[in-house]
């Protein structure tokens, strides 16, 4: 092996690659069954970036050769940068190796389009097929649809593949054509209708024949860039995510927040911060949607295009919403509690299950996992404390701001601990 | 008046001292690890001898009152090793036998609250060692890995791996409490050896396989090249990642 020319490579193929912010592998139940390398399960963070995020999979391009211009883009062809090119013999030899140390779940394989569509997806699934076919390996493979390649390759990536995504990257019609005139929404929109079928059918499939392959079994995921455009408003966002949610059974949406990499009148400056409280509030509404049996109107409408940034959606809904509580802990159902800010999915089945046993008291709730501090405002309990009197949501708001100061208004997403 | 309960400090000797509670209609009970010569100078201490009839009958009692999981969770805080964890064991079991019905999710009970909170201590710390292993190669195609996690979570580590490198032989070494966990393409064995003295970790390098520092090398280098410098944020960072870990992790050192 040629460390030296390997390492540049790496470094600018994963450097390129970064800004694709998907890491997730999980939603893949791909067994050890033939005493290969490696499954897919639930998905681990191997390590985390200085910058908080999770590093789970080998993420890079295959190459940052591109034909195409994207204005957000930093391999765009106009770019004066450094380029280079794996071989698949390289990408499998690189994916192995750090696999057998436990230094990765799998891989995420992506490129700058070169030649063609058809060209680039096929170079691709060159390398899931080497992967599965001759070294047996079973760990997470994410590859990227490559906008317009045909079927025939998408099915074929979809067999070795455990998730599929195409970037939207622009979360509107418009946006696209503003910033990436390359590329078409309907080149987008027609592998996910493809793979949206062909996953579902194939699901089918295996429910008759247990023998029958696998066919993506992580779904498909896609990434919207935020803050490229001013157009763009969490309303639209929101509503864009929701529509792939429900048509097109997408597993997720991954919100990134824009870094400015290049100078381009049509974007944010240079020096413009990246918008991370943004992206993170993006993140617990879409968790909202997804968990809490929240619909995307009642999060953003037109009254509220954007979502609060010093408070989180979740919150910002309960105080638009007063007169639904205080509700009563010990008889509430589970779906009213879980709209209690405060209270998260796990502390809210918690709360359901203990209560069978005794009412339960402030001292109960508290050591179920609740934030007390939040929730106190909107919930009764066996006590006869009951601390919202009779504040208005603007005072609340006041209390609770107050109260937590640093973890609202500094610039601190965290993925984790959402509400 | 409470009676100190001197057991051995295993499993079977905290279901033997279950035992003998219901056998000496015993209410307050204080659990002693160790010797009984030692701690015999107090009044009202009580031998607890390990004995398979004995903690075979509170394990069937148990098997019958709880459910497959509440068992494993029962046996995941002993194993714990943290000190009031075999204590809020043998409440938690005292509780399953009083109870009339199944009481694993009365959280409302310190008991069953702080066998839940040991797990979830226990459960983190599995999940991290998952995450933060790093085997390095050796020459003879072992893939090799020193750990010291908080807390014993070895035996938990045992299906993960194993399922997942099922084509490599790899050992797993716990620094802390010195004994290890070997799979030689077959099965697992524990592995009792003492590194932490003498030449252990130089020999162990002067082993690598050639490649190895190359792989070493292009790990670092990726986690450095995955860094988004204007995201910067140290604290979410070390929240994830904390310090006591970075010594036996290939990216920090
Ligand atoms: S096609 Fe992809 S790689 Fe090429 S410029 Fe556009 S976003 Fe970048």
């Amino acid at each position: 092996m040629n460390l030296e020319r390997i390492t540049e490579k790496l470094n600018i193929l994963a450097d390129a690659a970064k800004y694709d912010v998907s890491c997730a592998s999980s939603g893949s139940k791909r067994k050890n069954e033939n005493k290969g390398l490696g499954n897919a399960s639930n998905g681990i963070c191997h390590s985390y970036t200085e910058d908080g995020r999770c590093v789970s999979l080998l993420k890079i391009l295959l190459t940052n050769h591109c034909i195409f211009d994207c204005a957000y883009c930093v391999s765009r062809k106009s770019n004066d940068i450094k380029r280079a090119a794996f071989t698949v013999q390289e990408v499998v030899d690189l994916t192995i190796n750090f696999y057998r140390r436990n230094y990765i779940e799998g891989l995420f394989l992506s490129s700058g389009i070169f030649k063609d569509a058809d060209t680039t997806m096929e170079r691709l699934v060159q390398v899931a097929k080497k992967l599965r076919t001759e070294h047996k390996f079973n760990g997470y493979i994410h590859l990227k649809s490559i906008p317009g390649a045909s079927d025939e390759l998408m099915r074929e990536a979809g067999l070795y593949a455990d998730r599929l995504s195409v970037n939207l990257e622009m979360p509107t019609e418009e946006g696209l054509k503003l910033l990436a005139p390359d590329k078409d929404r309907k080149d987008m929109i027609q592998p996910m209708d493809f793979l949206r079928n062909e996953i579902i059918q194939r699901a089918e499939e295996k429910k008759l024949f247990k023998k029958a392959p696998m066919f993506a079994p992580a779904g498909q995921s896609t990434q919207v860039i935020v803050g490229a455009t001013a157009i763009e408003d969490d309303r639209a966002i929101l509503h864009s995510a929701n529509h792939f949610y429900k048509n097109f059974k997408l597993k997720r949406v991954y919100y990134s927040g824009y870094v400015p990499v290049l100078a381009d009148n049509r974007l944010p400056a240079l020096n413009t911060a990246v918008p991370m409280v943004r992206e993170n509030r993006l993140y617990q509404a879409d968790w909202l949607m997804r968990f809490y049996g929240f619909r995307v109107n009642e999060i953003v409408n037109n009254d509220q295009p954007h979502l609060d940034l010093d408070i989180d959606p979740k919150l910002s809904w309960a105080l638009r919403n007063m007169q639904i509580f205080p509700v009563d802990i010990n008889k509430a159902d589970l779906q009213v509690i879980l709209r209690v800010p405060g209270i998260g999915l796990l502390s809210a089945q918690k709360i359901v299950s203990a209560r069978k046993f005794n009412r339960l008291n402030w001292e109960h709730i508290k050591k179920l996992g609740v934030a007390v501090n939040r929730a106190r405002y909107f919930i009764t309990c066996n006590s006869n404390a009951y601390e919202r009197r009779d504040l208005t949501g603007t005072r609340i708001k006041q209390f609770i701001l107050a109260e937590s100061q640093s973890k609202y208004l500094k610039n601190k997403p965290d993925q984790l601990s959402l509400f | 008046m409470t009676t100190t309960l001197v057991y051995d400090g295993s499993f079977e000797g905290l279901l033997t001292a279950v035992f003998e509670v219901y056998e000496h209609r015993l209410e307050y009970v204080k659990l002693v690890k160790g010797e009984w010569r030692s701690i015999a100078l107090f009044d009202n201490v009580m031998q607890i001898v390990t004995d398979e009839s004995r903690y075979g009958r509170v394990l069937k009692g148990l098997q019958k009152k709880l459910s497959p999981s509440g068992m494993q969770r029962l046996y995941v805080a002993h194993l714990s090793g943290i000190d009031d964890a075999d204590s809020a064991a043998l409440g938690y079991i005292r509780y399953v036998f009083d109870a009339q019905q199944n009481i694993e999710e009365d959280y409302g009970n310190r008991y069953v609250m702080r066998v839940s909170e040991i797990v979830k201590m226990m459960r983190r710390e599995k999940h991290r060692m998952e995450a933060f292993i790093r085997f390095q190669k050796l020459q003879d195609g072992l893939f090799y890995s020193v750990i010291e996690p908080d807390f014993n979570v070895l035996p938990m580590l045992i299906r993960h791996f194993k399922n997942r490198y099922a084509d490599q032989r790899w050992m797993i070494y716990d620094l802390k409490r010195k004994y290890g966990i070997y799979y030689d393409l077959h099965q697992v064995e524990f592995m009792e050896m003492d590194f932490s003295e003498g030449q252990g970790a130089a020999n162990v390098i002067s082993s690598f396989t050639d490649d190895e520092d190359a792989y070493q090398h292009l790990w670092k280098n990726y986690f450095k090249s995955v860094n988004i410098a204007s995201r910067k944020n140290t604290k979410l960072h070390i929240r994830h990642i904390p310090k006591r870990y970075w010594k036996h992790l290939t990216e920090k050192i």
